[in-house]
């Protein structure tokens, strides 16, 4: 029908999201069957931070940007210092790079091609 | 004596002389001299593709009656772009300077380096 | 009618071109006339350019010649077996893109409208546009090598004049000025080649120049230069570095068309590299290297994007690793396209990485316009500085989602749609590419979602949140339709639109040849 063959698989997303619908119609299902007095509003939905009540002013609650992924930035620490000081953001360094991307095509392409 | 080889080795020098100008240079100014040098070496690169030895202007009007041999013309009309090209370029780049030196005081390439990483 | 089809591929160039001379003119009206020009404008030339790819691909997708001013002018099309017009050439490759191209800049404009609203300067900012998008078409259209050059050079000027627009911002200005010294030396890496092809065969028209082309080692010159010159304009790495600046700096509505123009530059490449340059250069050797700078691009791009601070530097970094997935789709399909057999999944790799241009267009065009969105909300572009955002602006949360979830590579959208078929096409070549793409993806999906939680999640904004108007949510739900869309149904665009592009490359260059050729015929 309608899909993508890739000579080695296929992939039907109309099948697929037919898949995930019924598997959401599932877990609903299962979903339904918990506790009837559970009411969203009222004390049994308010937020608690490590047994604290949750603070006035929430400025400071929100998680910034670059403290997401500090683990995995932390642990490529070598990668990303030898890798950012390359993006220097002087114009010489990328003329440099283009020139230097220029000379290496040639020579792969005189000697290979 | 014919004139050889020597306008292509000068079209190559001038792009040479403007790379080492882009790379070595620190102010924009001279940067932008040195794109406007390889865009002259270019233009006489191309020039020099049509020229044919003791050719004259390839212009029919008025030729002399046994036409001797004429230079290519469509290389002088893609070096006449170029040149026109070359100019607009130019002009972007100097207003570009102009506005960098009013925000950041300086034109040292090395200073202007906000946007890195 | 017919009349319009006939012309249609000037028409693509000439209409935005009249509208940028026009544009400044009628501005002085006021606004309302000039926004219902440039509108009237952009939508006649989406719907002629999906006219002609729609009258294209119906007829069978047979590559075909426009020539400029036609027999009427009296000079024949070829002298001495050299054509000495200059030539569109409609190929199945040209058609694709330049829907791509319509989609993008249609949106983009709808887009620069509502931005544009409360600030006075558009009407110049317009212009430059309409120049840009008449510059891109042209890139795509052209079957000459210098007409090609000319048009490369419009959009560098029109692009560098839009990043650095905003001439209060010091950042824009300098982003202007890299932007332009790199495009400029590329132009000229370009035009040397050009030149060098002239000298040493008279001729300036692709398909003639296919036909005669060499192996000497001036031809291997050529193809260097031309090849890393425009593999600078598409943004591939180590040349990259000018790509964040100039998404990251240009105006929400702009940088979605840059993509646009990057990609362009993109389909030179592939232009150059299987239809110019087929009899130069082993095909393997060349597959090779497009593949090693596709690797690169696509890990240096993901893993630059997840150190970002800056919303659209993110997606900007995103935006530069996916042309390397394009890079490597097509380069494993040329890769094994020298072989005395080329087995099929080398064509499948090259249907991937062509879909993959439209899915990201569509994908990085919803993320930037999202971007835009958000950063005239939360007033700053920091992410460490932003957050809340849901709670008041809930369909550009639901459009930044779809554009995220579907760059990386998530089913059931289009990216994963056009990532499958990369995957299991380069595994075929080398398991090690596939590996690389398929982590490169991951990383992409994490990349949106430190973007997505910085931005939307988190508590209610102290200051006021301005939600984004009508005219910015209408550009962005016609991109996120089309993203559903086509991952719903990929089977369908892959058949009709993909394939006749794929073929197109994968089939060699005679077809286009003997178009041009054949003219004297």
């Amino acid at each position: 029908m309608n899909g993508l063959q890739s000579g080695f698989g296929a992939w039907n997303p109309i099948a697929w999201t037919l898949l995930f619908l019924g598997v959401l119609v599932i877990a609903l299902l299962v979903r339904s069957r918990g506790r009837r007095d559970y009411k969203r509003g009222t004390g049994q939905t308010r937020v608690f931070l490590s047994g604290n009540e949750e603070p006035e002013e929430r400025g400071g609650l929100h998680v910034r940007g670059d403290n997401l992924y500090w683990g995995m930035i932390d642990g490529l620490a070598a990668y990303y210092r030898r890798v950012r000081a390359l993006h220097t953001g002087v114009l010489s360094d990328y003329v440099a790079w283009l020139v230097g991307a220029l000379a290496l095509m040639f020579v792969i392409l005189v000697l290979v091609g | 004596m014919s004139i050889g080889n020597f306008p292509f080795v000068v079209a190559a020098l001038l792009i040479v002389l403007g790379l080492y100008a882009l790379l070595f240079k620190r102010n924009l100014i001279k940067m932008v001299i040195g794109i406007s040098l390889i865009e002259t070496g270019v233009n006489l690169f191309l020039v020099m593709a049509g020229y044919r030895t003791g050719g004259m202007a390839p212009i029919y009007t008025l030729a002399p009656t046994p036409i001797r041999d004429m230079v290519l013309p469509t290389p002088q009309a893609l070096t006449l772009t170029s040149i026109v090209i070359g100019l607009a370029t130019t002009a972007l780049l100097l207003s570009f300077a102009v506005f960098i030196h009013r925000h950041y005081g300086t034109l040292d390439i090395q200073e202007i380096k906000e946007l890195n990483g | 009618m017919n009349a319009l089809l006939v012309h249609a591929p000037v028409l693509l160039v000439a209409v935005p071109l009249l509208g940028a001379f026009a544009v400044p003119i009628l501005g002085k009206l006021g606004r309302g006339v000039r926004d219902a020009f440039v509108g009237l404008i952009i939508a006649a030339t989406a719907a002629l350019a999906g006219l002609l790819a729609a009258n294209f691909f119906a007829a069978g997708a047979v590559p075909f010649v426009y020539q400029l001013g036609g027999q009427s002018v009296g000079i024949p099309l070829l002298s001495g077996g050299i054509p000495i017009r200059i030539l569109f050439e409609i190929d199945g490759l040209s058609a694709f893109m330049a829907l791509i191209t319509a989609l993008i800049t249609l949106t983009g404009a709808v887009f620069s409208f509502s931005y544009w609203r409360n600030r006075s300067g558009g009407t110049l900012y317009f212009s430059l546009f309409l120049l840009l998008t008449a510059g891109i078409f042209g890139m795509e259209l052209t079957g000459d090598l210098f007409n090609f050059f000319v048009f490369l050079e419009i959009t560098s000027i029109a692009a560098c004049g839009l990043i650095g627009f905003r001439v209060w911002l010091r950042r824009s200005q300098e982003a202007g000025f890299k932007v332009m010294a790199l495009y400029t030396l590329s132009g000229l890496f370009v035009l040397l080649a050009i030149g060098l092809l002239y000298s040493e065969y008279g001729g300036l028209n692709i398909g003639y120049l296919a036909s005669t082309i060499g192996t000497g080692i001036l031809d291997k010159v050529a193809l260097g230069l031309l090849l890393t010159g425009l593999a600078m304009k598409a943004g591939a790495v180590p040349l990259h570095m000018w790509a964040p600046d100039a998404y990251g700096e240009a105006p929400a509505p702009m940088s979605a068309v840059l993509v646009a123009n990057s990609q362009a530059s993109l389909y030179a490449v592939f232009r150059i590299v299987f239809t110019l340059f087929s009899a130069t250069v082993s095909a393997t050797a060349l597959g090779w290297i497009l593949i090693v700078l596709a690797l690169l691009t696509i890990f240096v791009g993901v893993t630059m994007a997840l150190v970002q601070s800056d919303i659209k530097r993110l997606v900007a970094y995103g935006a530069v690793s996916q042309i390397g997935y394009m890079l490597l789709g097509v380069g494993v399909g040329l890769a094994v396209s020298a072989q005395a057999a080329p087995p099929a999944y080398g064509f499948v790799a090259i249907q991937g990485g062509l879909f993959h241009m439209l899915n990201d267009a569509a994908c990085v065009g919803l993320l930037f316009f999202a971007s835009g969105a958000v950063i005239r909300a939360a007033g700053t572009r920091d992410l460490n500085r932003m957050g809340g955002l849901a709670h008041h602006m809930k369909w550009t949360t639901v459009f930044f989602a779809i554009g995220a979830f579907a760059l990386a590579g998530v089913p059931p959208f289009n990216g994963f749609a056009s990532k499958f078929l990369i995957y299991e096409a380069s595994f075929q070549l080398s398991p090690f590419l596939s590996i690389v793409a398929i982590l490169s993806s991951i990383l992409l999906l994490a990349v949106f979602v430190k973007g997505f939680q910085a931005a939307f999640l988190g508590p209610r904004p102290s200051q006021p949140v301005e939600k984004a108007p009508v005219g910015m949510l209408v550009p962005m739900a016609v991109l996120a339709v089309f993203v559903i869309g086509l991952g719903l149904f990929p089977g369908f665009f892959v058949d009709h639109i993909v394939t006749p592009a794929a073929k197109a490359l994968w089939d060699g260059p005679a077809a286009y040849i003997t178009t041009v050729i054949g003219l004297g015929g």
